[in-house]
């Protein structure tokens, strides 16, 4: 069965790294994996997507409307703009954080204040603020490696795997920001 | 080795493996990642050529000389190479030629969603459109063995889901061809008339040749399944196709999407009751199976616009819709935006609040059309800008000469920009264009570019230095202004625009997401001292909002350009 997670974020957030750490480790679990994302324009600040596949076979790349597992979403906005894409019994995780769009900056529209809530109403939502967390572990780019560690809670992958996947993408003298960011997304609640 | 790569960073491994020793390419999104994991390995000579046809100029020479080598280009890009291209055709290679095309069905970051398979056609150039990333790989290497085979170049045909999409490839070692020492044949290497009257008969046998080929390749795959119904397929259709099948439907797959066989589609059609075919854009494969008298369903099943899905499969064969919640609140658009900092912005803001109308070119500054600069009036193909402001000054004469311009990167300006220079120059209008310099290739991800001063590996190059170049076809009025300064920019404008002759304007700083661009300290603004006039806001910069009646300004995304306390008549921004 093909398991399918979606990354879904603004341009320059780091949604690499993250998919970037969640292949490697899956392809070190053994599954089949495809990861897609797309690059150029989109990536100026506009609303990003990576989707990430695995299972036996994996075929198509991308995770279409009602496919997702699982959407990991950088921005509370994001999280409304991609609902569409989760299963029925999924769960969206998302830092709380708000990145007004330019239609917003400039006055043409308003940002949805309470958007979470009815997003909570909807479906399944497990809401963190990475941002804070990210700066406690040592870094405020550290906010992909928190929603990672959101992430392994529902994922059947020991964290130590995780761990050893981490210290593999990320250069050495990060290392430990971005253990302790994964420690705080994991244990976040608890 | 077991290795999780993109598509094009597969087909790099492909010339690694296959012993390619030259690349020259222009980048271009979703083409640019392969020349750039190509230069990762010493043994590949790669380059960022001015544009696609001297990219792939450069890889004739190379093939004759003996070596094997490839272009690199977006669909766009293809337009351009198409002169040598068809000659190409005919003159055929020594050492292996390739060339990797990428299509952007669903423009994700292109002007148009052209569908390159009629180049192969049309160039009769046999074209192999893999599904995946060990196919990237594979294919990349077939390809090779197939141009010196057949005495032809050959395309990998990619699109955007496999270019950008990683999949597991198994890697090997990489074995250098033997060399070919070059040997006059001008039969074969001079296309005059009597000699190309000779190749084209050729041309047409090889095409055979490669027909009959097709008929067997492991790359044209049957997988006989239980239903009764079959679909042709290619590329990354092929995965939608078994994603919503599974094993259950069979499928010819084209691996090679031309020439495509004929014996081998009709017994596959004779082998089941009904004939689909999925593809992406055009009816491509539709044509050619409606040309064998088989009957077939395509392209009215199938929008020949955008991109294809596992559910637009599923949802054309019937099948059940899938469920999800949505939100009943309007989620606001978040579109690109020209970043914090960016020093296109001061010219941009100039030319709106000016007036002008602005002929557009390809690039990161084609974001400057967005609101609120709606700055832009037109973009076509790169180039286009200088040219086009040639001709609309020749159609408005007096009325338009001091009214418009044209904004042109620096890498686009080196692409294709030159020669309509060249044209303002040698017939004559008074037209005023602006190299918007940030001294690198931007969209496509920051490449360097003959202005630069650096080559692909980041080495110290050749850097053309644009004043003397404009000065040298001819134009005497050569400016340079710093974007970040408004009032400068507002001054050279307006004394450019009236001047009685050709002017060219160049706008110039880097980009500010170069890692060697320092950024300032962030800028703040006084509450007190706002009278919320929102001026500062008619820049569109993504840093300043209005919070509380209030400017205020992002700490995290400011780079402390300062264009907005130009703006700001109360000095509340410091």
């Amino acid at each position: 069965m093909t398991k399918s997670i979606m990354i879904v974020g603004v341009g320059g957030q780091g949604s690499l790294l993250a998919s970037t750490l969640l292949g490697k480790l899956l392809v070190t679990e053994g599954y089949d994996v495809k990861v897609s994302e797309v690059h150029g324009m989109s990536q100026r600040g506009g609303s990003v997507v990576t989707y990430v596949r695995y299972g036996d076979k994996v075929y198509s790349p991308i995770i279409e409307k009602g496919d997702a597992d699982c959407i990991i979403s950088f921005e509370k906005l994001e999280a409304a703009r991609w609902v569409q894409y989760l299963k029925k019994d999924g769960v969206i995780i998302t830092n709380t954080q708000q990145i007004d769009p330019m239609p917003v900056v400039i006055g043409a529209t308003e940002y949805p204040a309470d958007i979470l809530t009815e997003l909570s109403q909807k479906v399944k939502v497990d809401a963190l603020d990475a941002l804070s967390l990210a700066q406690q572990a040592g870094s405020s780019r550290a906010v992909n490696i928190v929603l990672m560690g959101r992430l392994a809670r529902q994922l059947d992958i020991p964290t130590e795997k995780w761990e050893d996947a981490l210290r593999a993408v990320v250069k050495p003298q990060f290392v430990d920001i971005n253990l302790k960011a994964f420690e705080l997304g994991y244990n976040f609640g608890l | 080795m077991r290795e999780l790569l993109i598509g094009n960073a597969a087909v790099a491994r492909g010339l690694y493996e296959a012993g390619c020793s030259i690349v020259s390419s222009y980048p271009g999104t979703p083409s640019t990642e392969i020349t750039e994991m190509a230069a990762k390995y010493d043994e590949i000579y790669c380059e960022w050529a001015p544009n696609e046809k001297v990219a792939m100029e450069v890889a004739f020479g190379a093939s004759v000389r003996g070596k094997r080598t490839c272009c690199c280009m977006k669909h766009v890009g293809l337009n351009v190479a198409a002169d040598p291209l068809f000659t190409l055709s005919y003159t055929g290679v020594n050492g292996g030629l390739v060339i990797c095309v990428a299509d952007d069905p669903g423009m994700h970051s292109s002007q148009n969603e052209q569908d390159s398979r009629h180049y192969a056609k049309a160039s009769k150039i046999p074209m192999l459109e893999p599904s995946d990333s060990a196919e990237a790989l594979m294919f990349t290497k077939l390809a090779f063995e197939l141009s010196e085979e057949f005495d032809t170049p050959v395309f990998i045909k990619m699109c955007t889901r496999v270019a950008h999409s990683q999949s597991i490839v198994e890697t090997s070692e990489r074995v250098l061809p033997e060399d070919k020492p070059y040997e006059k044949n001008p039969q074969k290497y001079i296309m005059v008339p009597a000699n190309a009257k000779l190749r084209h008969p050729f041309v047409e046998e090889r095409t055979r040749k490669l027909t009959e080929y097709a008929e067997t390749a492991e790359i044209n795959r049957e997988e006989y399944g239980d239903s009764d119904f079959g679909i042709i397929t290619t590329g990354t259709c092929y995965q939608y196709v078994k994603e919503v099948f599974g094993e259950s439907v069979s499928v010819l797959k084209l691996g090679m999407i031309h020439p495509m066989p004929v014996e081998r589609i009709k017994s596959f059609a004779d082998k089941v009751k009904k004939v689909y075919i999925v593809e992406e854009l055009d009816g491509f494969i539709e044509t050619h199976v409606k040309s064998l008298g088989i009957d077939c369903i395509g392209k009215e099943m199938f929008s020949n616009i955008g991109e294809l899905s596992q559910l637009a499969v599923a949802t054309a064969f019937g099948l059940d819709e899938p469920q999800f919640a949505s939100v009943d609140t309007n989620v606001p658009g978040r579109p690109p935006v020209m970043c914090a900092g960016c020093p296109h912005r001061g010219m941009y803001y100039t030319l709106a609040k000016n007036k002008i109308t602005v002929l557009g070119d390809i690039g990161c500054y084609t974001l400057g059309s967005m609101p609120p600069l709606n700055a832009l009036d037109t973009t076509l193909c790169m180039g286009a800008s200088v040219s086009g402001l040639h001709g609309y000054n020749k159609a408005g004469g007096k009325e338009t000469e001091g009214k418009t311009v044209c904004v042109i990167g620096d890498s686009t300006f080196m692409h294709s920009g030159i020669t309509g220079l060249v044209n303002i120059s040698y017939n004559a209008s008074n037209s005023t264009v602006i190299i918007l310099d940030n001294s690198i290739t931007g969209m496509t991800g920051h490449q360097q570019n003959p202005t630069t001063g650096y080559n692909i590996k980041g080495d110290p190059a050749a850097k053309i230095d644009l004043e003397t170049l404009c000065k040298a076809v001819g134009i005497n009025r050569v400016r340079v202004v710093d974007p970040y300064n408004l009032a400068e920019c507002d001054a050279v404008l307006k004394e450019e625009l009236s001047a009685e002759e050709p002017s060219v304007i160049i706008s110039r700083r880097p980009c500010v997401l170069l890692k060697s661009v320092k950024a300032k300290p962030a800028l703040t603004v006084s509450k007190d001292d706002c009278k919320s006039c929102k001026m500062c806001m008619k820049l569109g910069c993504p840093a300043i909002s209005m919070h509380d009646g209030k400017a205020d300004i992002d700490a995290t995304l400011c780079v402390g350009c300062g264009v907005c306390t130009q703006m700001c008549k109360f000095d509340a921004i410091k």
